[in-house]
């Protein structure tokens, strides 16, 4: 009885994780396929011969435009947003000064501000200073908007860090500036690591902001890229699917690595809130 | 100084901007040529306005489903946290959807809703449905079809936060009411769910909060359709902004969806609220 209940347990946990993970392989699988093989086959079925030429074919037709776009964008505010939020981070934990409560409030308060009521006028902001149609006005909204998050995942790292390391550093005659940058940067290496992920995952699914502030396609994003490319491949399900595929490989590789600090990254961002 | 990067931009590109957003909403303002002073016209409009209450209806819908879909997530992850074999990969799998974005999602799903050769209608036919529906394109059933890839996106994550704060409980806990003879139902109910009650409501916070700001997905699946039925209130906003260019009477809904929100959030808290916090 105990036995067969354990495995009724097994198998419902194992429903979840087929309802989870298939829609993603039958994505894969039909972008390797034709529209004769998925219209009359099985969804099911493997592709009769593995049509790469799919991927090809969306790569070429400007995929990769929009996938380098993504990756400097991503990358570029990742550093801005890890690098500003340390310093942040630095500045309220482990300096005094009067307003410190007061800014750490202001931080803690932007993780609740939905994007969108701030979306209008951040548009004619961008507008007035010719920032629209422009990758930065992308690079600056994303540092930003990522910093109260990036903040609050590492305030937990910053109070545990012992203060002995830095007194024996100012002792030593280190300037602060030295001391943030050799001495704490390097000791937070292990929380930075797991803010840098999850705000590679934020900024590269990113949609709103790049739909709004951007409109040449030599600028564009994946996630507004692939939204035009899928309107001209309407019918041909092999390329759409390729072109999903592209754009989410990125993400599922880093996780296959890195899955213990999404994890990390995840549950700290949110249990506090 | 170390914090000043930082606070100049969420200042500029976060308070200013809502700032500006409260100023907007008073005036009629196309978003290129002149304001013009109106008052709380544009609120008043809202009041009156049959579409922003549909679509502030279809919000709360989305809220409501989220919530209660907590309940699945939370019994998912009671089962994981009792010494399941693979629980760690387990939960890893589940989070998958959750690192995609929501335009992939919002194509892939699509895709399984196509009503002659998606994954989904291929399924009931074998099951031997004679003619399941076109989901997307059903005002009666379309929100409810969306609702699906919202619950597959956001499992992972929340199954993730209640199976960390699960496996926080000691064992001497749960190894006590065992031997004072408690059933494993009794133990989840009577002893696991209160002493991560305070997770619990964090979850919901975040259920409901993320349900009323939904945007993303519903835009790139349906853009609000079909005819409106399943228009959200960012996506109705949205609309009136940047495909009218009704600057001024979209900032003021942006500007009610940010009050909502802070609401809706200060009454879950308070509604919520234990006198005493559980300590073990």
């Amino acid at each position: 009885m105990k036995r067969l209940g354990k495995v009724l347990l097994y198998i419902s946990l194992g429903l979840v994780a087929v309802f989870q993970i298939f829609p993603i392989i039958w994505l894969f699988l039909f972008s390797l396929k034709n529209n004769q093989e998925i219209f009359s086959g099985s969804p099911f079925a493997l592709p009769t011969e593995f049509r790469w030429e799919n991927y090809l074919k969306v790569w070429e037709g400007g995929i990769g435009t929009y996938f380098w776009n993504s990756v400097w964008i991503t990358g570029l505010a990742i550093i801005f947003t890890v690098l500003f939020a340390s310093m942040a981070t630095f500045a309220i934990t482990r300096m005094k000064w009067k307003y410190s409560g007061l800014v750490l409030g202001l931080f803690m308060v932007g993780l609740m501000i939905p994007i969108h009521s701030a979306i209008i006028p951040l548009f004619s902001m961008f507008l007035k200073v010719s920032l629209i149609d422009n990758p930065w006005s992308i690079v600056l909204t994303y540092t930003a908007y990522n910093l109260p998050i990036t903040i609050m995942i590492l305030l937990g790292f910053y109070y545990t860090l012992p203060r002995e390391i830095e007194e024996a550093a100012i002792i030593d005659g280190c300037s602060i500036h030295r001391m943030f940058f050799r001495i704490i940067l390097p000791m937070t290496a292990p929380v930075m690591s797991t803010t840098v992920i999850i705000n590679m995952i934020y900024n590269w699914n990113e949609f709103v902001f790049v739909n709004t502030f951007i409109s040449s396609d030599k600028f564009k994003t994946l996630t507004v890229g692939i939204q035009n490319f899928i309107g001209q491949y309407m019918t041909d399900w092999g390329a759409i699917g390729a072109t999903l595929i592209i754009s989410v490989l990125p993400i599922l590789i880093a996780f296959i690595f890195f899955s213990n600090k999404v994890v990390e990254g995840i549950s700290s961002s949110a249990v506090k809130g | 100084m170390y914090v000043l990067p930082a606070l100049l931009l969420i200042a500029v590109l976060i308070y200013i901007p809502l700032g500006l957003s409260a100023y907007y909403g008073l005036m009629d303002w196309d978003g290129i040529g002149d304001m013009k002073f109106i008052g709380m016209e544009n609120y008043i409009n809202a009041i009156q306005d049959s579409k922003f209450w549909s679509s502030a209806g279809h919000s709360v819908l989305l809220a409501i489903f989220s919530t209660l879909s907590l309940i699945a997530y939370l019994a998912i992850s009671m089962v994981l946290a009792s010494k399941i074999k693979g629980a760690d990969l387990l939960r890893k799998i589940y989070l998958v959807p959750m690192l995609l974005s929501s335009v992939a999602i919002a194509q892939l799903w699509i895709k399984v809703f196509n009503p002659s050769n998606g994954m989904l209608n291929y399924i009931l036919m074998k099951l031997g449905m004679e003619n399941p529906p076109s989901w997307l394109a059903e005002p009666s059933i379309v929100l409810y079809a969306i609702f699906i890839p919202i619950l597959w996106q956001y499992a992972g994550f929340y199954i993730l936060i209640y199976y960390a704060a699960l496996k926080n409980i000691p064992d001497s806990v749960i190894e006590a009411a065992k031997i004072d003879g408690a059933n494993p139902i009794q133990i989840a109910l009577k002893i696991k769910l209160p002493l991560i009650m305070g997770v619990v409501k964090v979850t919901i916070v975040l259920a409901i909060v993320g349900s009323l700001k939904y945007f993303d997905l519903i835009y790139v699946m349906t853009g609000g359709g079909p005819n409106g039925a399943s228009e959200v209130m960012a996506s109705y906003m949205y609309k009136l902004a940047f495909s009218t260019n009704n600057f001024g009477y979209g900032s003021a809904i942006g500007f009610l969806l940010l009050a909502i929100t802070l609401v809706v959030t200060i009454i879950v808290q308070k509604l919520t609220a234990s006198k005493e916090e559980i300590q073990y």
